[in-house]
């Protein structure tokens, strides 16, 4: 199926290439690495980046439970909101090279998701585009109700779904690779998901480009460092990196984004497209590879354990670095599942404060709300109070508060959990009357308050969620 | 001196737990990074963890140090009151550690 795969093929990255059966190599890119993220990238990527596949890693633990809520408003909602905008970026030079695209947009609504993909196809008069849709990781009718342990616990009297009551709106499983590779060999040219666990996405086409059988452990787990590197998109080439002066990143402002080069044997290089922004090297690739990885000889997907724990890295050229070292084991028995349930309102409100005193003056602020807080009874469940500026995001012992500088402005910080929306704007209304009930030169008051819906996960067994999954197929312009 | 450096660190979360890699920008320091960096000297930076365990990873190929707290994130980024809920900010706290120097050694790398 790959439509490229010739022109990919190097001599200087194969090492035993022979003349008469070139080292076949899948290029796979990554045009997305959270649900806000960037599109130049991957339009750079689908023009420049002579790819096979193009995925787009768009869903968070809390994506899809969010999309759930705005699908039961309004059932044609429930994915992405900046998949149209991707699609018109990218779907023609896709089209044009012959680059399939995968992706979770789809988040609660793939079916609606792939409705609008075939609608920009037809407005860019790309007729007969296949595109294929991955369902069945909702199993809210599983889980909802059940007594099945809870993995993260939240923080109050619930061990197991049930305990959650009523307050349960959404649970989806992470599918793997299994459903997307029957949607390749349908013959798709974009695949819409919802759930899918991220590396899965790009273990995918790997296993339906190379026929990788499901139970060949050290070919799945070198396809899942693969995704595991790519998912993060600009978190290999440089972002969420750069420290001027220590790790000097060049042009962040047009980061690019990565695309791995992968071998049959599930060798690989990771680089990016010559002349876009960004750094690649064995530093950016030792960080992306255990980022979030806990224990690195056994990271947990749907399709395998994979061991990262002996990598090897080599940095090959400018941007360029080999992945070597990947092996793994048998996949889990069962699958993680994320349940997303009500958890209360939350409230958070900020002022700030600059000149002699700053500090002293937004410490007063705190006090004065917590004391009216308290004479007012106001049911607050969990609150803190924090110093922007001084505590806010700093944890630890490494700066002495007592050596610290005295900063030019603070910003006082409120944050509270209430049980209902009204007492979530009272709190706010309590901050915002420092303005005029609090010390001197209160500055540029906030205030948001919203509910909050809070992630939990369970563990299914495997065969619970697998008869679900299903793959559909359309077609850009078969409406008559 | 500061861990900063002699190492760089990334920090992710899953849940309630926040992880943290450090990785030895010199091979050569790994051991000595390895010998420094005990899961009581990474809580004793951080006081204000929970109790929860901390467990170490070691991985040689890549010189690198892993770090899972569990529980450091008060219940992660859907129910935090914290402004990081994510811990962020966490690995750039770790690298502020005072440090012995590394013993001196005629390594190339």
């Amino acid at each position: 199926m790959s439509r490229t795969w010739s022109r990919t093929w190097s001599r200087t990255w194969s090492r035993t290439p022979t003349p008469e059966k070139p080292a076949r190599r899948i290029r796979i890119g990554c045009g997305a690495g959270f649900a806000d993220d960037r599109v130049d990238p991957a339009v750079e990527l689908a023009k420049h980046g002579r790819l096979d596949y193009l995925v787009f890693e768009c869903l968070a633990e809390r994506t899809v439970a969010l999309a759930q809520l705005d699908r039961l408003r309004d059932p044609d909602t429930g994915y992405n909101e900046w998949l149209e905008e991707r699609m018109e970026a990218v779907l023609e030079p896709c089209a044009r090279q012959g680059t399939r695209i995968i992706t979770n947009m789809g988040a609660a609504n793939p079916t609606a998701a792939a409705r609008v993909v075939a609608e920009v196809a037809r407005r860019l008069g790309l007729d007969g585009l296949r595109i294929a849709t991955v369902t069945g990781d909702d199993v809210l009718h599983l889980v909802k109700g059940t007594h099945l342990p809870l993995l993260d616990g939240p923080g109050r009297a619930a061990s197991t779904v049930s305990d959650l009551h009523k307050t349960v709106v959404s649970a989806n499983a992470y599918l793997g690779a299994t459903p997307i590779i029957e949607a390749l060999a349908q013959g798709a040219d974009v695949v819409v998901t919802g759930r899918v666990a991220d590396p899965s996405l790009f273990l995918a086409p790997l296993m339906h480009e190379f026929g990788w059988p499901p139970t060949d452990w050290p070919l799945l787990a070198r396809g899942t460092a693969v995704g595991h590197l790519l998912e993060c998109a600009g978190q290999l080439t440089g972002g969420y990196y750069a420290d001027p002066g220590t790790k000097d990143v060049p042009d962040l402002a047009r980061l690019g984004f990565p695309l791995a080069e992968v071998a049959e044997d599930g060798s690989f290089t990771v680089t990016k497209v010559p002349g876009s922004g960004g750094r690649l090297t064995p530093a950016t690739v030792t960080e992306q590879l255990l980022y979030e990885v806990h224990d690195p000889a056994a990271y947990l997907t749907p399709d395998v354990t994979a061991d990262f724990s002996h990598a090897h890295l080599t940095h090959l050229a400018e941007d360029r670095v080999a992945v070597t070292g990947i092996t793994g084991r048998e996949r889990p028995i069962t699958l993680k599942a994320s349940v997303g349930y009500r958890d209360g309102f939350l409230a958070h409100g900020e002022i700030s404060y600059a000149g002699p005193g700053a500090v002293a003056r937004a410490r007063e602020a705190a006090r004065i709300v917590q004391q009216r807080l308290t004479r007012a009874e106001f049911p607050v469940t969990e609150a803190r109070y924090d110093l922007i500026g001084v505590d806010a995001v700093h944890r630890g012992t490494g700066i002495a508060p007592a050596t610290a500088v005295e900063p030019a402005e603070v910003r006082r910080r409120v944050a509270a959990r209430t049980e209902t929306l009204l007492q979530a704007r009272r709190l706010g209304r309590e901050v915002a009357s420092l303005w005029l009930n609090g010390p001197y030169g209160g500055a540029g008051v906030t205030r948001e308050t919203r509910e909050n819906i809070a992630i939990t996960s369970v563990l299914l067994p495997r065969e619970l969620v697998m008869p679900a999954t299903g793959v559909q197929l359309s077609t850009a312009g078969a409406t008559p | 001196m500061k861990l900063h450096e002699l190492a760089h660190a990334r920090s992710g979360d899953k849940g309630s737990t926040a992880d943290i890699s450090v990785i030895a920008y010199r091979p050569a320091h790994y051991p000595h990074l390895r010998a420094l960096l005990t899961p009581d000297r990474i809580r004793a930076h951080f006081p204000d963890l929970p109790p929860g365990p901390i467990h170490r990873y070691e991985i040689p190929s890549l010189h690198a140090l892993k770090f899972v707290l569990h529980d450091a994130l008060d219940g992660g980024v859907t129910r935090s009151l914290r402004l990081d809920a994510h811990g962020k900010s966490l690995a750039a706290c770790l690298l502020e550690m005072d440090v012995p120097a590394p013993p001196t050694t005629d390594a190339k790398d």
